[in-house]
């Protein structure tokens, strides 16, 4: 079971490192010779194939070494990066990819791509073969703890002498670091010699155990490097002042104290776990000191572009947590308006400690949500393989361009979003972009820019897909949608509306069936993917400029902005995200058609009023029009419509409950949350009241299709 | 079902006696999780008469049913006692409106009668069987059965 769960440790770490793999290769793209990224993505091949080597993955290990090995000359400057070395790191990059879930999932691999990757990678060894002179040395795998990490390296030439000077910080002890480990693995490089300095050391009244105040010179006599020095400090980075100086020419080292003992020993005070401590005087100078070391040392500066420290969490106690969290609004509410209720006399102090209880709970629960919110950037950087790999197999030219990929997403629209995007990045480059010498032709740049953002825009976030392709043929589409009797022969149909027959079931444009996209599973999947998670998609294409997809999803799954209504005595909430605008119509605005339709005219143009009430079934006291309130909405489907209901009584942020954990779904009711006075409202789904409301007439857009999203 | 088979094994059981619709029935008191008064609901679009509505039960939305109107005895007239019986099942909570509340019955398993053979199918059904008590006769509820009509309704 613990074997088990440090090798889960292990895959988690590698997706890491993966995705630190991808993103120092994507630097490298632009700034080939920045020595910093290249290092970077030097240890994280080094760092997987260290832990694979633990677990005995020799393929992975294999592969990695060879990987390794390239970009080790790379940051030896005996290769330089040019195009061709970047694709093969990118599809090195893939490969270990493969190779690591494979490993994890236990599933078989194509070993002819392998083969023949090592086999290029070892072309730029100079023909030597790389696994014949690999041995594996299961020393350099330390999980955690100073350790020394033998680093393939060349050590320079002789001794050298270091004068370190380490001066711990309070963080350091309280992070459970010894300096007494690190001077241990440090004499382990070579002759060392420490001195305390307890110049720090203030009176015994004012002295506080848990502070530290000793600082240390070391001086080390070493055949190593450098950089292997600064991995033996490389856990207590930016936990404490560092600074290395080399002396070439080796010294005479004092031998009075080379043993090294534990920093209590010198201190004569009656604590037995005493961390040195720091001056309270002194803090002001810890932070110019700890940059100036920063510069100092070149490994410093490569530290800082890791990881901030996380913490690894079961994913089942977060959600316990929000859903307490949600409970405790509810609970806040339903407190705030049983004292409103009571109308007290002048109770001020009350309402002041209300409000700021309200204003905690939601604090709490914006930071609750904060811990599922995750940064698109794992899914981004998963897309730039998909484009690759399309790009190859159409045989265009394709480059990502991500955006905002640091903007925040709930964790499972994450992960439900990972099919759509792909199928959708697969489609811009199949279908969107234009061949290489039709782009040409064009004056356009033979590479073709698929472009994927994420932004937060009023309670949303906005997730775009662009090409620079050659648009949307309309045409085309129209024909096609006749053909395949999606839409009658005679239809007229607008730009955007012949834009939207894509999100048909069961359409398909590409004229032959392509090894990528086209495979009559199309956009509708996304859409009704995109739709289960409440956003929507939208499309725009430019003729000549490219298409654009837009995929608005809300912020969050637990929590919404609605505006709490009232239809026929009931009071429900409606999302905030649907609705355009507000009408409170004039009687002559609102017309008759057929016998019981009604239309709205808004700024000139008649808008179909559908009653909630009455699409829900519930007895609606007056359906003669005139009264109530109509909420304007657009939808895909049916264009604007207005919903019309009795009343808006409030805007707030409701917490969604699930209607089909004990009962069934119910048509045109999304989900049911609590208001303040306990009671149960409804959240309406616009779009399935508005079906509700036209389901007596013939739709062809009504029947939902069930097709699993299943591209490949 | 095979739960309620297992707890027939022991010869001791309690049950819940209510009314519903002027009929004395009763449920066995593990498939109980509380009683609670009758608190306004609200409304469920599209649903059978007998489904009232969703009601909040500490934050979980738990779906009404009338178990008067369920068994086809006319919906359940408001009244200060009547009471909502929260009960579950396989995870799932629902609540049971009913009349009035009465006692804890406890019997032994012999004191269970099966459903004599009557001529509707449904009946039968939703009564696992039927004890007797002084003079009148408590049918148990098959919950399984209310649960399941529950969960196919759909417009």
């Amino acid at each position: 079971m613990s074997g088990n769960s440090i090798r889960d440790t292990f895959f988690e770490e590698c997706e890491e490192l993966l995705e630190a793999l991808v993103e120092g290769l994507a630097l490298l793209e632009e700034a080939p010779d920045e020595m910093d990224t290249i290092n970077a993505v030097f240890r994280s091949v080094h760092s997987i194939k260290g832990g694979a080597g633990a677990f005995g993955l020799d393929r992975l290990v294999n592969f990695a070494h060879a990987f390794e090995t390239v970009l080790d000359k790379v940051r030896d400057k005996e290769l330089h990066i040019d195009e061709k070395m970047m694709s093969l790191a990118h599809r090195s990059g893939d490969q270990l990819q493969d190779l690591v879930s494979s490993a994890r999932d236990d599933s078989p691999l194509n070993e002819e791509a392998e083969s023949g990757l090592i086999k290029e990678l070892e072309s730029y060894l100079g023909g030597k073969s790389v696994v014949e002179d690999f041995s594996f040395d299961a020393l350099t795998l330390d999980f955690d703890g100073p350790a020394v990490v033998v680093d393939i390296d060349e050590g320079a030439g002789g001794a050298r002498s270091f004068n370190i000077k380490f001066k711990p910080t309070r963080a350091l002890y309280e992070n459970g670091h010894e300096p007494l480990l690190i001077f241990d693995a440090l004499a382990e490089l070579g002759d060392l010699s420490v001195t305390a300095d307890l110049s720090g050391l203030p009176d015994f009244d004012s002295f506080d155990p848990n502070d530290a105040v000793i600082a240390w010179e070391l001086t080390l006599l070493t055949t190593e490097t450098e950089t292997t020095l600064h991995e033996v400090f490389e856990f207590v980075e930016g936990l404490c002042e560092l600074d290395v100086n080399v002396e070439d020419a080796p010294q005479g080292i004092s031998p009075q104290a080379s043993a090294v003992t534990a920093p209590t020993v010198e201190v004569d005070i009656p604590f037995d776990d005493v961390p040195a401590t720091e001056n309270p005087g002194t803090p002001a100078q810890v932070s110019p000191a700890d940059a100036g070391g920063g510069k100092a040392s070149s490994a410093n500066s490569k530290e800082s572009r890791g990881p901030k420290p996380t913490l690894r969490v079961d994913l089942d106690r977060v959600d316990r947590l929000i859903n307490t969290v949600g409970e405790l609004i509810i609970n806040q509410a339903m407190i705030s308006q049983r004292i409103e209720e009571l109308d007290l006399p002048t109770v001020a102090h009350l309402t002041n400690e209300l409000e700021a209880y309200k204003l905690l709970a939601r604090d709490i629960q914006e930071g609750v949500m904060a811990i599922r919110a995750q940064p698109v950037k794992p899914l981004f950087q998963r897309m730039s393989r998909i484009v690759r790999e399309a790009s190859d197999a159409t045989g265009k030219k394709a480059k990502l361009v991500t955006v905002g990929d640091s903007t925040e997403v709930d964790k499972t629209v994450i992960e439900r979003l990972a099919d759509p995007l792909t199928h959708m990045i697969r489609n811009a480059v199949d279908h969107g972009l234009e061949k290489p010498e039709v782009r040409e032709t064009e004056g356009k740049d033979s590479t073709g820019t698929i472009r994927l953002s994420a932004a937060h825009r009023s309670g949303s976030v906005f997730i775009e897909i662009s090409d620079d392709g050659a648009g949307l043929n309309r045409e085309k589409i129209l024909e096609k949608a006749v053909e395949k009797h999606l839409v009658p022969k005679d239809a007229e149909l607008s730009d955007p509306e012949i834009d939207n027959l894509l999100f048909l079931p069961g359409f398909s444009t590409a004229g032959q069936v392509s090894n990528l996209s086209g495979r009559g599973v199309g956009m509708d999947v996304v859409k009704n993917a995109v739709q289960a998670l409440g956003g929507r998609v939208s499309i725009t294409s430019m003729q000549g400029k490219g298409t654009t997809f837009t995929i608005v999803l809300p912020l969050t799954l637990a929590v919404m902005d609605g505006f709490v209504i009232s239809v026929a005595d009931q009071t429900m909430v409606i999302p905030i995200s649907s609705i355009l605008e507000t009408i409170r119509p004039n009687v002559r605005d609102i017309h008759m058609v057929g016998t019981d339709s009604h239309v709205v005219s808004v700024r000139g143009s008649y808008v179909p009023i559908v009653d909630v009430a009455g699409s829900l079934g519930l007895h609606s006291g007056d359906n003669s029009g005139g009264t109530g309130i109509l909420l304007l909405v657009s939808t895909e489907l049916q264009g604007l419509t207005a919903l019309r209901v009795t009343a808006i009584h409030d805007q707030r942020q409701v917490v969604i409950k699930s209607l089909e954990s004990n009962y069934a779904a119910i048509p045109g009711v999304s989900a049911a949350t609590i208001l303040g006075d306990g009671k149960i409202a409804l959240i309406l789904d616009p779009e399935e009241i508005i079906n509700l409301g036209h389901s007596a007439g013939p739709d062809l857009f009504s029947q939902p299709p069930k097709t699993e999203l299943s591209h490949v | 079902m095979s739960e309620t088979a297992e707890v027939r094994a022991d010869t001791q059981f309690e049950f819940i006696t209510f009314s519903a619709g002027g009929q004395n029935y009763c449920l066995e008191i593990t498939q109980i999780r509380e009683i609670r008064r009758w608190t306004p609901v609200t409304a469920l679009p599209h649903t059978p008469a007998d489904v009232l509505g969703v009601m909040n039960l500490r934050g979980a939305v738990i779906p009404i049913f009338d178990l008067a109107a369920r068994f086809g005895l006319g919906a359940t007239p408001a009244n200060e006692r009547n009471v909502v019986i929260v009960a579950a099942m396989d995870g799932t909570t629902i609540g049971l409106l009913v009349e009035s509340v009465s006692e804890i019955l406890s019997v032994e398993k012999s004191a269970i009668q099966e459903t004599p053979d009557i001529k509707s199918e449904a009946t039968r059904h939703s009564i696992l069987g039927m004890i007797s008590v002084d003079d009148t006769m408590v049918r148990v509820v098959n919950l399984e059965a209310v649960l399941d009509a529950g969960k196919g309704v759909s417009l």
